[in-house]
């Protein structure tokens, strides 16, 4: 038997739960991008500069609101084409299909090919990078070191880092089947820092002290030697919307193409889009 | 009708929508999996799903032979490990320890099903990879990392549904092996395992289940190649795996077929649970 002063509690429970529900779902409304915040969504490569160049023009325009996701980069494309994100986010440039968004190069990153600190190897020419990758050369004797396997460290399919590292190393190869795969530019990074037999390639903007970045054909990668024309594994980081950028949107890709943002990009480790847009036009 | 009953039905209308919700999740998953991921499979053939061995997705080969072989090789290595440690270790709280050893070891082994998939992975890299490249060779990342780790991440479902169902048998079983002058090892090898067969080997479906279906500390500890492995040193790709590490960039078909590897992992996972389901419901009759 319930008692009408129990029916009572329970009316009340029943509708401080409801209450409860609806608090939780308007604020969790309340978090979505409104009249005042943007969404850059995309490239995992691009993400972490990206939490940086939000975390700046907000400092600098208070009360405007940047949200930045990762994804990856066709899920950062799908997303400014279907409206889901005010900016996309790619480390690959767009497929024909995809070219009806407009796009803003906002800066280059270059490719390193990384080793672990006490590997011998200081410079391989390219094709030995390819002839490694592709599973052709399968131990380090090969090379003039120690009679150990190779261990070669790649991403994933679909991640923009492999998309170019396929496109400016391999060509038409395949990388190995036998290559581990790791999902990100971090795990990889660890990978290659904890096996003196590892070899991987991550952004260049992400190289530390516990992985040595190689030289390519005698050119030790860096800024300088990017704009110097002489370092040749870079690939654009694109943001992207859907139609002319409007509003904060519009604001946010200005700032980062202004003076002050590139100079943030250059702090960062990436390659202002000015230094090397000129020379990438005539090389692809 | 007064209030009090209206009251009551109310509860059972509201109890009945609230249960089946939580079915029609499960319909909805299961429709979503399968209409995203049949197309593809239908378009190619189940055949070149099931039996190549190109895993190219960005020139349109998706063959999964390698990811099934993969989640074959790590979850059998994990069996190997997981299952006589389960069993040994079931044996020895039920029939050789005192009450007072099994009330704690117990729920201590059990507090091994808390810890986070991730911790397990993280454990798997720091220690265990490290280790295997130093003394064993190869790149450490391997069938073997995966299948010790997944073997003690599967040893608390062994362990505790084979203590339950040790628990459950009549005590006048062991009584009367023991009266009759079998030795205590004789009762249990001859006596209560087979009485207690059909739940240990649920336990031990279960087990493989979770094996098969954990994903975030085989992503660590695998290396996730896409080639059949030769050695247990050899990296390995999981069907879980190929799911979770390539669903963030995927588009299009690619996306499709990671969906068909989804419809792979289910049916399988389908197959385990219902032979679990048969062989414990045996038990219970």
């Amino acid at each position: 038997m319930v008692d009408a002063k129990q029916f009572l509690g329970i009316k009340a429970s029943v509708v401080f739960a409801l209450l409860l529900f609806l608090a939780v779902f308007s604020s969790s409304c309340s978090l979505k991008p409104g009249h005042k915040g943007i969404t850059l969504a995309g490239s995992t490569s691009v993400q972490p500069f990206a939490d940086q160049w939000a975390e700046v023009f907000m400092t600098k325009f208070p009360g405007k609101a940047v949200n930045v996701q990762g994804g990856g980069s066709s899920a950062g494309i799908q997303a400014a084409l279907t409206g889901a994100a005010e900016v996309g986010m790619s480390s690959r440039e767009l497929k024909p299909e995809e070219k009806v968004l407009t796009e803003f190069i906002v800066a280059w990153d270059g490719l390193a090919i990384i080793v672990h600190p006490s590997n011998f190897i200081d410079n391989l020419s390219l094709l030995t990078v390819r002839d490694i990758f592709s599973g052709r050369v399968r131990s380090w004797k090969e090379i003039g070191g120690p009679e150990r396997a190779i261990h070669v460290v790649t991403r994933e399919e679909g991640s923009g880092t492999r998309g170019a590292f396929q496109e400016m190393v391999m060509g038409r190869e395949r990388i190995a089947k036998k290559a581990i795969v790791q999902d990100s530019n971090g795990t990889v990074r660890e990978v290659v820092a904890n096996d003196p037999y590892a070899i991987g390639y991550i952004s260049l903007g992400l190289v530390n002290e516990r992985v040595k970045a190689i030289k390519l054909d005698n050119v030790q990668p860096s800024l300088e030697a990017v704009v110097r024309h002489e370092y040749r594994l870079i690939r654009p980081f694109l943001l992207l919307t859907s139609g002319p950028p409007q509003g904060l949107a519009k604001e946010f890709i200005e700032f980062i193409l202004g003076e002050e943002g590139q100079d943030l990009i250059r702090r960062q480790g990436l390659i202002p889009a000015k230094l090397a847009g000129e020379i990438s036009q005539d090389e692809r | 009708m007064g209030a009090p009953e209206k009251n009551e039905r109310l509860i059972h209308v509201s109890l009945l929508v609230v249960a089946f919700s939580a079915i029609s999740v499960l319909a909805l998953i299961s429709l979503f999996i399968f209409t995203e991921g049949l197309p593809i499979m239908f378009r190619y053939g189940f055949k070149k799903f099931l039996f190549s061995l190109d895993w190219y997705p960005s020139e349109g080969h998706f063959g999964l032979l390698p990811m099934i072989v993969g989640s074959l090789f790590v979850t059998t290595g994990a069996m190997l490990i997981g299952v006589p440690l389960g069993l040994a270790g079931a044996i020895y709280l039920t029939q050789f320890a005192s009450k007072k050893v099994r009330v704690v070891v117990k729920p201590l082994i059990e507090l091994l099903a808390g810890i986070p998939s991730v911790v397990y992975g993280f454990i798997g890299v720091v220690i265990l990879v490290p280790f295997i490249r130093e003394y064993l060779g190869g790149p450490g990342l391997s069938v073997l990392a995966a299948s010790v780790i997944l073997g003690i991440m599967i040893l608390p479902t062994i362990l505790s549904i084979s203590i339950d169902s040790l628990l459950a048998l009549p005590p006048s079983y062991r009584e009367g092996s023991i009266a009759l002058g079998a030795t205590e090892w004789q009762t249990v090898r001859m006596v209560l395992i087979p009485a207690a067969r059909s739940g240990i080997v649920a336990s031990i479906i279960l087990g493989m289940g979770r094996a098969v279906g954990e994903t975030m500390a085989v992503i660590m500890i695998a290396g996730n190649a896409t080639s059949i492995p030769h050695s247990v040193l050899d990296p390995v790709r999981t069907l879980t795996s190929n799911i979770a590490l390539e669903m963030g960039y995927a588009s299009g078909e690619h996306r499709q077929a990671l969906f068909a590897t989804g419809v792979i992992l289910f049916v399988i996972i389908m197959a385990l649970n219902t032979v679990a389901n048969l062989t414990s419901r045996k038990m219970s009759s």
